[in-house]
């Protein structure tokens, strides 16, 4: 023992860790110092209280711990699910308030009072609060925890870079809180789903630089022969996002003691850039990374092989260099070239099929297994998700067609669109996974209650149902109104008339979002009477013992 | 790990052999109708590269047999449209305001034009149904500050009120508080004498006789002594009932204190006179028109 002390010193992720965080600490004094900007100055307080505490945490850890971690336990790989914890329980508290945002902006649509008269409850304000608080927040934090335990297992190693895996669920966390109030704050960029100043973008680049390192290291020091689907999704996920940040957010700002930026695009290059990257986050980060998720926790809950390996090998890569092309679909009949709108329209026509070999391994892999969908409705959440993944997947390649984008652009269709991909499919899939994953990491035999899921299923199914009919009608109406010419060669219907047809819509959305957020509120009582009240799983034959957080 | 090959006993499939924490895969073919369909949407793509613009050259781009030009064809359509309009519309160029509103015809053509114009230039300030709010005067009722005719309503609309025009109108409302005319106890005795003229009750103890003193030397010019207002000057007519900003003793005494000089627009640029002689026509037909 007093040999293994004796030997003790800082290992390579702490040191580099601590230097890490001690920049982020100077850089954090200079803000403080030097910017005019209180909203700023905030953000600076709130990085130095962060980065210190980080290096202390650090620190220590270093006193506390006897010696290294071993990658082994007993001849079983000693799995760091730290991290993995952690990560999903952001997830419910990111998920729990993106869904509660969203619910208050649909309100405010129906009920324009509610924006209160204050700059920080305005619909402009909130709406990317809710938009990067269920996207990022919410599915970031369940694509981080889910791809680092699904990592792990399927490559039966410990997660490589030591600490690293703890930096890079506290640091993308720490990410989202300087989004969120910045927002509030009214620092933006103005890029849709790429809101975050220069700064925020920066930090963000360091964690998923590290989140790919750690993923590919783990990958790398792998115990089995083959790479496992899953991972070939989060490593398309992981590696394509980190593309799309970094060239969409190419900013000047106006000084480094300003939140300020300008966008190193101009015109119709930033508009391409934009769609470029808000396409393909929905492609790598909703898709790609969220077929993972589904490659691991259905055939595991399934308790049956995936249906085709042939089907997995050709729809991934037809996938991701099909997927990359349709982002002028979102701007057609725009001032971007005909050529590149037609370019965008085909291959999203193109994209249906490999979109949809994805739902067909899902949905086959329960062959000889439909019975449980009776039985358990953790499974149906994730079966349903397949499906509502299948038909927004369908949907998208429709909507893309110039004809009829002519009708549904810049309508609520888009909006029901979106939901129907976001609720049913990454919500879906995500809860599903959730309800796996917590009992599994929290050492339990089951989770608390079967029936309360079940609950959750309908409830919020029957809001999905509500929010994304309301927006197909209300969205079409929209379309043909505004199209709407008289007999005598006038408009129909002004710009208020359509507003004011659209308002019954936009309440039974509200009411749609109200049960959703519901549901979710019935999994996190779940999900923590799980934790608190589970009995002990006993040593289940395929899971080692979990090492305490440390 | 066990790389020889496996048969599930479920489906009777072949499965490949790998295995991840225990999962398996098997070894299906590719549907046959998913590959097909796959097959078609890509020979759709190409044979619409065909057709249309498609592909980036190096200083051009590959245009498609078909020649289509969606620049060409909004292009198209709004010409027609405007041929559309025009020809339903000639009438209404040489004729008078109140011809227009005499011939059965163009009078459907005006109202229609001036609904469809009404919607998208005016309802923002106006209300969609010229209703009206504090400070946007409403244009239903028949109180109108530069009169209500034909051509007076004509005229606003070319021209606006304090616009960025030559021609427009002016009328200016001294803020006499702010410009340090008035002092605080003034202007309310003047605000409350304002109340009386509409046969309001004043606030107790409120000095009458100051407030008609300070009224006749400095509102009267414009508003008349008995408040009546001019429309000569726009200047608001303050016995009636009707407020744009408020009749309440501090809706008054803000309007005295800091002036008021609400901007409606000039249309002569923006919008073509057929469609300005249809709004004026639409708006006398609202309800208030003279």
């Amino acid at each position: 023992m007093t040999h293994a002390q004796a030997a003790k010193r800082f290992s390579w992720d702490e040191g580099g860790i601590i230097a890490l965080l001690g920049l982020t600490t100077l850089f954090c004094l200079f803000i403080v110092a030097k910017t005019h900007d209180s909203a700023f100055a905030f953000h600076g307080w709130l990085g130095l209280i962060a980065s210190i505490g980080g290096i202390f945490a650090v620190v220590n850890g270093y006193q506390n711990r006897k010696g290294e971690q071993p990658e082994e336990v007993g001849g079983l790989p000693n799995y760091q699910m730290g991290p993995v914890k952690l990560g999903t329980f952001f997830s419910v508290f990111w998920g729990i308030a993106g869904f509660a945002a969203g619910l208050y902006i649909a309100l405010q649509l129906a009920f324009p009072a509610l924006n209160l008269d204050l700059p920080w409850t305005t619909f402009g304000r909130l709406r990317p609060l809710h938009t990067s608080a269920v996207i990022f927040a919410f599915g970031g934090n369940v694509l981080i925890a889910t791809s680092l335990y699904v990592v792990q297992r399927t490559c039966r190693a410990r997660t490589a870079g030591g600490l690293w895996p703890w930096f890079v669920v506290w640091g993308y966390n720490f990410f989202i809180v300087i989004a969120a109030t910045g927002y509030l704050l009214g620092i933006t960029q103005s890029k849709e789903y790429a809101e975050p100043e220069w700064y925020a973008d920066l930090w963000l680049t360091v964690v998923w630089v590290a989140y790919l390192l750690v993923f590919l290291g783990t990958i790398w020091k792998r115990k089995e022969p083959h790479i496992y689907v899953a991972n070939w999704f989060y490593l398309a996920f992981i590696v394509t996002i980190a593309m799309l940040h970094i060239v969409n957010n190419l900013t000047l700002p106006i000084s480094l003691t300003e939140p300020k930026s300008y966008i190193v695009w101009s015109g119709v290059q930033d508009a391409m850039t934009q769609w470029w990257y808000g396409h393909n986050a929905v492609g790598f980060f909703l898709t790609a990374g969220f077929l993972a998720i589904m490659y691991y926790f259905i055939p595991k809950r399934a308790e049956r092989p995936v249906y085709s390996y042939r089907l997995s090998i050709v729809h991934f890569w037809s996938l991701i260099f099909i997927y990359i092309w349709a982002g002028p679909h979102h701007l057609h009949y725009t001032a971007v070239p005909q050529w590149a709108q037609t370019l965008g329209m085909t291959f999203s026509i193109m994209l249906w099929m490999p979109s949809w070999g994805g739902m067909i391994n899902g949905l086959m892999t329960l062959s000889g297994a439909w019975d449980k969908l009776r039985t358990d409705p953790v499974l149906r959440m994730l079966v349903v998700s397949v499906a509502f993944y299948g038909m927004s997947t369908f949907e998208g390649p429709l909507m893309s067609v110039r004809a009829v984008n002519s009708l549904s652009h810049y309508t609520d269709w888009t909006i029901g669109h979106v939901h129907s991909g976001a609720l049913g499919w990454v919500g879906y899939i995500s809860f599903g996974a959730l309800y796996c994953l917590v009992p599994w990491l929290w050492n339990k035999r089951e989770l608390y209650s079967l029936k309360l899921v079940a609950w959750h299923f309908w409830i919020s199914t029957i809001g999905i149902v509500l929010y994304i009919t309301s927006m197909w009608v209300s969205g079409i109406m929209q379309g043909l109104m505004w199209r709407a010419y008289t007999r005598l060669g006038f408009l129909e219907y002004s710009f208020i008339e359509t507003v004011e047809a659209m308002e019954p819509f936009y309440v039974i959305r509200a009411l749609g979002g109200a049960l959703f957020l519901i549901g979710a509120l019935i999994m996190a009582y779940n999900l923590w009477m799980t934790v608190r009240v589970g009995e002990e799983a006993e040593e289940p034959a395929a899971t080692p013992a979990l090492q305490p957080a440390e | 790990m066990a790389h020889d090959k496996q048969v599930d006993d479920v489906s009777g499939v072949e499965m490949t052999g790998h295995e991840w924490d225990g999962l398996r895969e098997l070894n299906n073919p590719l549907p046959r109708w998913w590959l097909w369909t796959f097959y078609v949407t890509c020979a759709w793509a190409v044979v619409y590269w065909v057709l249309m613009p498609s592909w980036p050259l190096l200083d051009d781009y590959l245009r498609g047999v078909r020649g289509h030009s969606q620049r060409a064809v909004v292009m198209e359509e709004v010409a027609a449209l405007q041929a559309q309009r025009a020809t339903a519309g000639a009438g209404l160029q040489e004729v008078s305001l109140e011809e227009i509103q005499q011939t059965p015809d163009l009078l459907q053509f005006a109202m229609a034009n001036g609904a469809a114009a009404f919607g998208d230039n005016c309802a923002a300030c106006h209300g969609s149904g010229g209703q009206g709010a504090t400070g946007y005067p409403n244009l239903n009722d028949d109180v109108w500050l530069w009169g209500g005719t034909l051509d007076e309503i004509h005229q606003t609309l070319l021209y606006g009120i304090r616009a960025e025009h030559d021609e427009t109108r002016m009328g200016d409302m001294p803020a006499f508080g702010r410009d340090g005319i008035l002092n605080r106890q003034e202007i309310r005795a003047t605000a409350n004498h304002v109340l009386t003229l509409s046969g309001q009750e004043p606030e107790e103890g409120a000095d009458l006789a100051l407030g008609e003193e300070l009224f006749v030397n400095n509102c009267a010019a414009c508003h008349g002594e008995s408040g009546e207002g001019m429309r000569e000057l726009g200047s608001a007519n303050l016995a009636d009932h009707e407020w744009l900003y408020g009749g309440s003793l501090q809706a008054v005494m803000a309007s005295i204190d800091q002036g008021r000089a609400g901007v409606m627009p000039a249309w002569d640029a923006r919008l073509d006179p057929v469609t300005i002689k249809s709004l004026a026509v639409y708006v006398h037909a609202l309800g208030g028109g003279e």
